[in-house]
């Protein structure tokens, strides 16, 4: 028998493991946690902290974001919360883990209809869910999302799992627009015309529409830039390259768009660095940054957009209220399974 | 659940019998703590979602399940016992290698698997891009596959990283039943053929059930790889209803539901065995001499146990070293990596540690204890193997944060400062976490190594003043050691491929190589984690094949065997 197991041995791997994480929270820090994938934030975390001197640590929670913060109670070390879409900014505030902040910089800069009244959350980015468009097999230049259910896509459309949150957010605001029952119709129509299990990331409807597996599918905007920029890679620049990134509008309406967006924490020690926090990550600059770095659409009037982003043509968003959509999400997410969409 | 048969043949009741019983109970109500708290969650109600579950939900993911796990048990138990009689029964070409490369496989996590074979499976792949080529098509639809993205798809990749489970119970076993059974079969004229079948099989029958019960736990639990190719079970379910539906109690009513059904179906199984009868191996026949393979029985067996290593491990390990050589070339290797995978080790570590002293505690109550007391307290201790670990997570996330706040609370009151998050904090909520998770494997393991040493031992080191805990100390703890590190082995690479509970109790501030793997997943690209998942599998490399060197009686002394599961071998009497 090795002796690699030694007692002595656990017992000093256990003192180490013990040890090695210093508990949180001096001064001038900032804790965050994000259901944002770090990799995207990163670059605006670290700007944030070379002009204002505060730390940022951050923790990717992607599920359980709230269970942990409310179990930790007081005692919770959170001071901003991030999330990734707005169903979650409205979750974190109904589950009474937020509170409320005052500030001109941000009322000024995030326009009121991507903020919450009572200043609880603020959007920080904006990103539309478009249709990539096979570029050699897709001729037209326009495309609605109810054409998404039409038989002549029979066997040709790609689309991540249908309970996704881009997902449920996109039929919410199918709901909001036509009612239940058309959603639901709309919604078998699509799962007819699926080319694939519903399953897999955004990026994948890219690939696979190189691959030929499928002619279009409905993807966030900021992973074409993601994959045209380069940042993925040779072969996600094929990806990229395969598709027309088309900017689907409801018939009667515009293109839908989530946002991601923060609120600070209800028992933050460190408010005030939280608040500078929020209001860095809307500044000019940073909105910028937002655009260069991550391809999303700033909140901020007036920043600009990355340039392979504004090639698809002006963003015109889908008129619709966030709160209308966010009150269908559940009847949305009903509908998913009642179709068997991801089946 | 695993392991844990009540001590029949053997009673030695004394003074400190209770204490060990005592200190099981307390390990077991550790694990049911979780469970307690997703009882509460669960009985807040759901309002009106069980119509909907009922009505949509369930029979897609019952039947999903049902034949992921037939599937999977199929082709663990094809895969694990063929390859585990051919490694230790005859001898042809290549065996020595792989009868320890058969346990590769271990060492891949199934949310890589999955990533993998999409790559390598798909359309723009090398696979198929290569078959295009050698057929001269240029379209990429000229050429369709099966997707990987699909229930069966799942079944292959999920049978052939988890059939080593199997292939260790069984060919511990195959190695060590007496030959004489088998030569009785064969003098009497049974083919080679009819005496696997008809002698070897069911002796072996114990050994297969609990390494396929590992196996399927691990399908049943499993959320990468399922979620990943599109398959609804029940776990995905569950994950769906908390995270999508924002319904933590109805998720906690299935995964409950789910919990008895997997109980009842253990005491079903163990319920057919009840007239069989397990007699400790202590006593060996000689090993039965290995058959000389020739020709194309030779090749057969050859490609009978090459195609299980190539899948399960060479071609995810040859894709990920690709991958990441490519992204190391590209940008370079990522600080944090060193940290993180510090991080994975040194916690896997310090819950091995602790999963062995509990589970030692646990075997030891058994032994002592003839009332059944104790291994009762040992199955309720392995619950925690078969919740879900997202599930687990959530349900110690309450009773631990509880417990923080009150000694939080309890300080501030009583020296006027606060302790914070001592326990959940820490990181002590992961190990925690690890522990209750994985002490089965370590509890069965254990005690499989404690049924192999003779009782008169115990007796002797009694009567000659001995106590209870000098006699673990002087006497069983030098002859477990065999059991210890296998049992260790299987814990510490369970713990380093860990994702879902990692994710939600890891402390703030803290990454490990899953998490790090599963940040660059959630961003939908694979590739980047491709340098972590790579360690994952190295880093789990070295310890299966330590493992795969102990686990080989013939060449150890005495009854040094076992490969961390229950390997007593069987006599069918009725």
């Amino acid at each position: 028998m090795p002796r690699l197991f030694s007692s002595r041995r656990l017992i000093a791997a256990a003192a180490i493991a013990a040890c090695a994480f210093p508990m949180a929270a001096s001064a001038e820090e900032v804790n965050l946690y994000t259901t944002r994938e770090p990799g995207l934030i990163q670059p605006l975390l670290e700007s944030f902290t070379q002009s204002t001197g505060v730390k940022v640590n951050a923790i990717f929670i992607k599920d359980g974001l709230i269970e942990r913060v409310k179990a930790e109670g007081t005692n919770s070390p959170a001071d901003v919360l991030m999330t990734v879409d707005f169903s979650g900014l409205i979750d974190v505030v109904d589950q009474g883990i937020t509170q409320p902040i005052r500030s001109e910089a941000l009322s000024s800069a995030v326009p009121a209809n991507l903020r919450d009244p009572n200043g609880h959350w603020y959007a920080l980015s904006l990103r539309a869910r478009l249709i990539y468009a096979s570029k050699d097999r897709v001729k037209q230049t326009s495309i609605t999302y109810e054409e998404l259910a039409d038989p002549k896509w029979k066997g040709k459309v790609c689309i991540r799992a249908g309970n996704h949150p881009y997902n449920t957010a996109l039929i919410a605001a199918y709901i909001a627009h036509y009612g239940e029952a058309k959603a639901e119709a709309w919604l078998k129509g699509v799962k007819a015309n699926l080319a694939r299990k519903a399953t897999g990331g955004d990026r994948e409807v890219a690939r696979d529409i190189l691959a030929g597996i499928c002619d279009v599918g409905p993807a966030n905007s900021y992973y074409v830039g993601l994959m045209r920029g380069g940042k993925g890679g040779p072969e996600q620049e094929k990806w990229g390259a395969a598709i027309n990134p088309l900017l689907a509008t409801f018939k009667d309406g515009g293109t839908h768009v989530n946002i991601s967006g923060a609120a600070v924490a209800k028992h933050s020690s460190n408010k005030g660095n939280a608040q500078k926090l929020l209001e860095y990550l809307v500044t000019n600059e940073v909105q910028a940054l937002y655009a260069k770095v991550n391809y999303e659409y700033p909140v901020r009037a007036g920043a600009a957009v990355d340039p392979i982003i504004a090639s698809f043509g002006a963003l015109k968003p889908d008129p619709l209220d966030i709160g209308a959509i966010a009150r269908h999400r559940k009847t949305a997410a009903n509908l998913v399974d009642k179709v068997g969409f991801n089946n | 659940m695993i392991g844990f048969q009540r001590a029949t043949r053997y009673a030695s009741p004394t003074a400190d019998t209770r204490g060990w019983v005592v200190l099981s109970y307390l390990i077991a109500l550790m694990v049911l703590a979780p469970v307690a708290a997703l009882i509460a969650i669960a009985a807040q109600g759901s309002g009106d979602l069980w119509p909907h579950l009922i009505a949509y939900v369930l029979p897609t993911a019952v039947r999903e399940t049902a034949l992921l796990l037939t599937g999977v048990g199929v082709l663990v138990i094809a895969i694990g016992t063929g390859t585990a009689w051919l490694a230790a029964t005859c001898r042809f070409p290549g065996r020595v290698i792989f009868d320890w490369a058969l346990l590769l496989p271990l060492a891949v996590p199934t949310y890589i698997v999955a990533f993998v074979y999409l790559d390598v499976m798909h359309p723009l792949g090398p696979i198929q891009t290569a078959l295009r080529w050698l057929l001269g098509l240029d379209d990429p639809r000229a050429l369709s596959l099966p997707d990987v993205r699909s229930l069966p798809g799942c079944i292959v990749l999920l049978g052939f990283v988890l059939y080593p489970y199997v292939y260790l119970a069984a060919r511990a076993l195959f190695l060590m039943q007496s030959a004489p059974a088998l030569e009785v079969a064969r003098t009497l004229g049974a083919s080679r053929v009819a005496t696997f079948f008809r002698v070897a099989l069911p002796l072996a029958r114990p050994a297969i059930v609990i390494g396929t019960t590992l196996a399927l736990l691990e399908a049943l639990n499993d959320i990468g790889a399922s979620e990943f190719l599109g398959v609804q079970t029940l776990t995905v379910s569950i994950y769906s209803t908390w995270v999508n539906r924002s319904s933590l109690s109805g998720a906690a009513q299935i995964a409950l539901v789910m919990l008895t059904a997997v109980i009842a179906l253990t005491l079903a199984e163990r319920w057919a065995r009840r007239r069989q009868r397990y007699a400790g191996g202590a006593r060996r026949g000689h090993p039965p001499s290995p058959v000389e393979l020739t020709g194309l029985a030779a090749a057969g067996a050859f490609f009978a146990c090459a195609l299980p290593i190539l899948i399960g491990f060479l071609v995810p390990a040859a894709y990920l070293a690709f991958e990441a050589s490519s992204r190391i070339a590209a940008a370079g290797l990522s600080p944090h990596l060193l940290i993180e995978a510090r991080n994975s080790i040194a916690f896997a570590a310090a819950a091995t540690a602790a999963a062995l002293v509990l589970g030692t505690v646990l075997a030891y109550a058994v032994r002592l204890d003839r009332s059944g007391m104790a291994a009762t307290a040992g199955r309720m201790a392995s619950l925690g193997y078969a919740i879900p670990g997202t599930v687990l997570a959530v349900g110690l996330l309450t009773p631990l944060a509880a417990f923080d706040n009150a000694v939080d609370a309890a300080f501030r009151q009583l020296f006027g400062f606060g302790t914070g998050l001592i326990v959940s904090g820490s990181g002590a909520a992961l190990v925690l976490a690890y522990v209750i998770r994985f002490l089965a494997i370590s509890a069965g393991g254990i005690e499989a190594g404690f049924a192999k040493i003779p009782v008169s031992l115990d007796a002797a080191a009694r009567s000659l003043g001995e106590s209870a805990a000098g006699t673990v100390r002087r006497v069983h703890l030098p002859l477990l050691s065999p059991a210890f590190g296998a049992a260790a082995i299987l814990v510490f690479v369970d713990c380093m491929k860990e994702l879902p509970a990692t994710l939600l109790l890891r402390p703030f501030g803290f990454e490990t190589l899953a998490t790090h793997i599963y940040a660059e997943a959630a961003r939908g690209s694979y590739e980047d984690g491709a340098v972590a998942a790579l360690l994952i599998v190295l880093t789990g490399l070295g310890p299966v094949v330590l493992l795969a060197r102990m686990s080989r009686p013939l060449t150890a002394i005495g009854g040094r065997s076992s490969g961390g599961v229950q390997v007593a071998s069987a006599v069918r009497s009725r």
